[in-house]
């Protein structure tokens, strides 16, 4: 009974997984197999050509911008994006974690409460501001506004990690003449490398991953990030060629993905920690 | 002048402190987060001749593309964006926690349990609108996957290109959402369920009980705040997509539209930032309900 039991989960979860995992296969498949072959269906095997024609399509597909160049800005704003945030959260949570001031509480909440606005609450004023101070179409305005945005879950989360260490040493270390300031950076923050890299796993996904703020900020053609080139290629025609937009997801999914593969356990950990707390 | 004793100067540094770490932060998010909010607020009330009132309220709620009054349900999508946002909800929520949980509770003992954790989280990994990419090419009527598998069993003659009809597209995206969304829930249930003590299994062995009781009576009670997290988590999430509805452009006829994109078009197309600042603050209230809701029962628990 019970080992009958055991063999049905089995066959339910890796079911599960299979209808889960089809659409990478799809994806993947299409990528090395060109269009005429995959039109009828990148299941059926009786021909299978392996190319690489598709990544080479996918780069020169859009006159305006090459992928591989969406690619490159895509990191010119997600790098900066994850280290200034951690760097400005990093300072704001140690004031929450280790100092009773007034209105602590009061900003506490208003931070944990703006961690859950939609983009779309803040777009129209950040489009009328950067337009007005010249940080319309530059990386800059897009990095300071996903730093902005990323501030207040990185706060709670260092906050949070922050309070669960021992003050004892921080304590002896003031007794010695040490700042807040070199406390923060000499004992805190080598203490608190688990949470950071969680953070730098989320966040860098998160900025990567995001299409929203860039669409609406970054609009000139050569400057696109590669979630726009891939929205881009999506919409610009009826019909797509499926070899080349697979080439291009994967190529645009595969960083976030090995970001995860890295950083699994702390992925999921701040994810999880993030959602629990807050 | 008096100079300040080292004990004063102390207490005064010591007060201040904490407000220098706080000012970088305080700077970032009253500029680009805070300011921005209230901005949206006030233009959503400014009319057209620039005093103030609820004309842009009273133009959105009354479009078709709100709600598509005097539309039976039988007649299918176009609803209105705000109807297919509660419907996407409705539909979103109950599978992505069901398989959420489901996976997680199977998964606990099954051989390459992490394996598979690791398969159904990568999509949430990607990009949404590489997922929206993905969906399109699922739902493809000859190359895609659905299809292909309908025709295995026989069901060769519903073949379609799913999201090119308004009466299927709002529903393939749904279903992509719960594809996307259901790893979240997994994780945080698969969390929770190490937290529950052991003994609280081992007495109701001991007892005699049912697997199906002990998962009623110990795992769900258990799983309470886990629970909680996932609900509004998922609601969160749910009401603010965005990026599949935008591949689809708002699917045929808006079938598939919803309030997030809605404002986008006003915005950034008929570049009317009075009512899409109605779509955005209606949007924001509807959130901090969700958030202030959770906030109240974390504080509770």
């Amino acid at each position: 009974m019970v080992k009958k039991l055991t063999i049905v989960t089995h066959i339910i979860a890796w079911a599960i997984a299979a209808i889960w995992i089809i659409p990478f296969l799809g994806v993947f498949m299409a990528s090395i197999r060109p269009f005429n072959e995959i039109r009828n269906g990148w299941w059926n095997l009786h021909t299978f050509t392996p190319t690489l024609e598709g990544f080479f399509k996918a780069e020169r597909y859009l006159r305006t911008i090459s992928l591989s160049r969406s690619i490159l800005n895509s990191f010119i704003v997600a790098v900066p994006a994850t280290f200034i945030p951690i760097l400005v959260a990093a300072l704001a949570a140690y004031a929450f974690a280790r100092f009773k001031f007034p209105t602590r509480d009061l900003l506490f909440l208003v931070i944990v409460l703006l961690q859950t606005i939609p983009q779309q609450a803040v777009i129209v004023p950040l489009f009328n501001i950067t337009k007005n101070v010249g940080l319309f179409n530059t990386y800059i305005g897009l990095i300071l506004v996903h730093t902005a945005f990323g501030l207040p879950w990185i706060i709670l989360f260092l906050r949070n990690f922050f309070s669960t260490l021992p003050v004892e040493i921080e304590e002896a270390a003031r007794i010695d003449g040490a700042s807040y300031w070199k406390i923060l950076y000499k004992i805190v923050l080598p203490m608190s490398l688990p949470a950071l890299a969680s953070v730098i796993a989320l966040q860098f996904v998160w900025v990567w991953n995001d299409f929203f703020f860039a669409l609406i900020l970054i609009q000139a053609p050569q400057m696109k990030l590669s979630t726009q080139v891939i929205a881009t290629m999506a919409t610009d025609r009826f019909t797509l060629d499926w070899n080349m937009i697979s080439a291009a997801s994967i190529t645009v999914m595969v960083v976030p993905i090995i970001i995860y593969a890295a950083l699994q356990r702390y992925y999921v950990r701040g994810l999880v920690a993030g959602a629990v707390k807050g | 002048m008096h100079r300040r004793t080292k004990k004063q100067r102390l207490r005064i540094r010591r007060y201040l402190t904490p407000f220098f770490f706080l000012l970088p932060a305080l700077f970032f998010i009253v500029i680009f987060v805070l300011f921005p909010i209230v901005n949206t607020i006030y233009l959503s009330f400014v009319q057209e001749n620039g005093s103030l009132g609820l004309a842009n309220y009273q133009e959105v709620i009354s479009r078709s593309e709100f709600i598509n009054y005097g539309r039976p349900i039988t007649a299918g999508p176009p609803y209105g964006a705000f109807i297919h946002n509660l419907i996407w909800i409705a539909l979103h929520l109950p599978l992505s926690v069901f398989f959420g949980l489901l996976l997680a509770v199977l998964l606990r003992d099954v051989k390459g349990g992490a394996v598979i954790k690791s398969i159904i989280f990568l999509a949430m990994i990607i990009p949404m609108v590489v997922g929206g990419v993905m969906l399109r090419f699922m739902y493809n009527d000859d190359a895609g996957v659905v299809n292909g598998f309908l025709r295995l069993i026989g069901l060769g003659n519903m073949t379609r290109s799913w999201l090119a009809y308004a009466n299927t597209c709002l529903l393939g995206l749904i279903v992509g959402t719960v594809w996307i969304w259901t790893g979240f829930c997994m994780v945080v249930y698969s969390a929770g369920l190490q937290g529950i003590p052991v003994e609280l299994y081992e007495a109701a062995k001991i007892d005699g009980a049912s697997r199906w009781r002990t998962f009623w009576r110990i795992t769900i009670p258990q799983l309470r705040s886990a629970t909680i997290v996932v609900v509004t988590m998922t609601l969160l999430w749910v009401l603010k997509v965005f990026d599949l509805v935008f591949i689809e452009f708002g699917g045929p006829g808006g079938s598939a539209s919803v309030m997030a994109f809605q404002m986008y078009l006003d915005a950034f197309y008929s570049f009317n930032f009075g009512t899409a600042s109605v779509w955005a603050t209606l949007l924001t209230v509807m959130t901090f309900g969700i958030a202030a809701y959770m906030v109240k029962r974390m504080a509770e628990s």
